[in-house]
């Protein structure tokens, strides 16, 4: 954390390598000191602390996707996996390095927002300090951490029982970057009503985004589609060469139905 | 920096540049050309290698990073310098056709011993989606899925 402290805004924190050495290929990032995490042990435990389940930074996506303890505690960490990339990406990738990077396209940070999901991070000169998901992600890979700053570990709240989850996504191709995705979270109350739902989008925006109004309506009595509806209503995203502002909308309405429809099943079980 | 690192069973080490990533290094240092480079960024899977137990993308990893682990390469699958004879997946992958140009297959055949070590019978979904991570430009993909079951078949 010194080595951080000292080389300022040139230094740049190497975790799984598998989002930062690709800059690095690619010229666009050219940092004058990297700080390898790969071999801090404390960076890499997961355990339930309170109504938690503390990730460190350094798990990596590999060994969540296979650990019983994570499917356990917060299921929707481990629907997320197989999203992300391909196993040989996930070998090497970590929870914490996806969320630092916040790309608004993928998977962990949607479901560290959806989640209500706590950031803990550490500096040498001023400590830990601990950071909401809703504040942490500010825009396209930018995050509240400051440059000397290290993410150290994410507190997932773990939820009651009867929750379901669903990841959905739209890719290109399996294993892409979503053109458009949603997570979802619902947890039933003992009538089989909805208790309380939790819906984030992927990659409709220049950070993951929340839909409070649809999780509302949901708990509130509403359909799975008139909540969809209402989650995709106020998005405005962006085009790209792979959909447009319109496709991107529609589709990310369609994300959001398929994600309840398969948490609310799950929430039954 | 000196690096130290088990390869296919033998104890290698070299001095390289901390900045070198563990594929150049493969090649470069250690004189195993096997491992082939297509983008070099992480996304046409034929750098593939095993560390440790689970395959890597060896251009995503700096060679300093490998230092002290376990490297199993494309050169380490047939039976070794006393016996050349190719190993089951090998001969799968021949009798199926599975490879054309030669380019993807260090690749998609580490790729595919990390999944057979940890999963011997898997389902052709799950090879399939194993095989989405490597790229190939010349088969269509169906001959090395072939392969794959045949060699899961011959088990």
């Amino acid at each position: 954390m010194s080595a951080l402290a000292e080389g300022g805004e040139d230094a740049k924190v190497l975790a799984g390598g598998q989002s930062l050495i690709p800059l690095l290929s690619l010229r666009l990032a050219y940092p004058s000191v990297l700080i390898d995490v790969n071999r801090v042990d404390e960076l890499a435990s997961i355990e339930r602390v309170d109504g938690s389940l503390r990730v460190g930074a350094m798990v990596r996506h590999r060994t969540a996707e296979r650990s019983k303890e994570v499917r356990a505690a917060v299921p929707l960490i481990s629907e997320a996996m197989p999203f992300i990339g391909h196993v040989a990406i996930r070998s090497r990738g970590t929870i914490g390095g996806s969320i630092a990077h916040a790309d608004p396209a993928a998977e962990l940070p949607a479901v560290a927002l959806a989640l209500g999901a706590m950031i803990t991070a550490r500096s040498a000169p001023r400590g830990e300090r601990t950071i909401a998901a809703a504040d942490f992600f500010q825009g396209y890979f930018t995050t509240v951490l400051e440059p000397d700053e290290i993410l150290t570990s994410i507190d997932f709240p773990v939820l009651g029982e009867n929750t379901g989850v669903a990841v959905e996504e739209v890719a290109r191709r399996h294993g892409d970057f979503a053109m458009v995705g949603a997570v979802a979270a619902v947890t039933k109350g003992g009538r089989g009503d909805v208790a309380d739902a939790r819906i984030a989008l992927i990659n409709v925006a220049e950070r993951p985004v929340r839909a409070p109004e649809a999780e509302q309506a949901l708990v509130g009595g509403a359909s799975i589609e008139d909540a969809a509806a209402m989650a995709a209503a106020d998005l405005d995203p962006s085009g790209d060469l792979h959909a447009s502002p319109a496709y991107r909308k529609k589709v990310a309405g369609v994300c959001v139905k398929r994600a309840l429809a398969r948490a609310m099943e799950g929430a039954s079980k | 920096m000196n690096v130290e690192l088990i390869v296919n069973g033998a104890s290698r080490n070299a001095d390289t540049e901390p900045r070198k990533t563990l594929a150049d290094f493969l090649r470069e240092d250690l004189g195993l050309t096997g491992t082939h480079l297509g983008c070099e960024h992480g996304v046409c899977g034929a750098c593939t290698v095993i560390v440790d137990d689970e395959p890597v993308r060896s251009c995503l990893m700096l060679a300093v990073q490998a230092n002290g682990a376990t490297v199993r390469t494309v050169e380490g699958l047939a039976g070794g310098d006393d016996n050349d004879e190719l190993n089951r997946l090998q001969e799968a992958m021949r009798d199926s056709h599975a490879f054309q140009c030669g380019f993807c297959t260090p690749g998609f055949m580490m790729q595919i011993t990390a999944l057979l070590d940890e999963n011997p019978a898997p389902t052709e979904r799950e090879i399939r989606e194993t095989l989405s991570g490597n790229i190939c430009r010349c088969t269509g993909y169906e001959s090395i899925l072939n392969g794959v079951l045949r060699a899961v078949d011959s088990t």
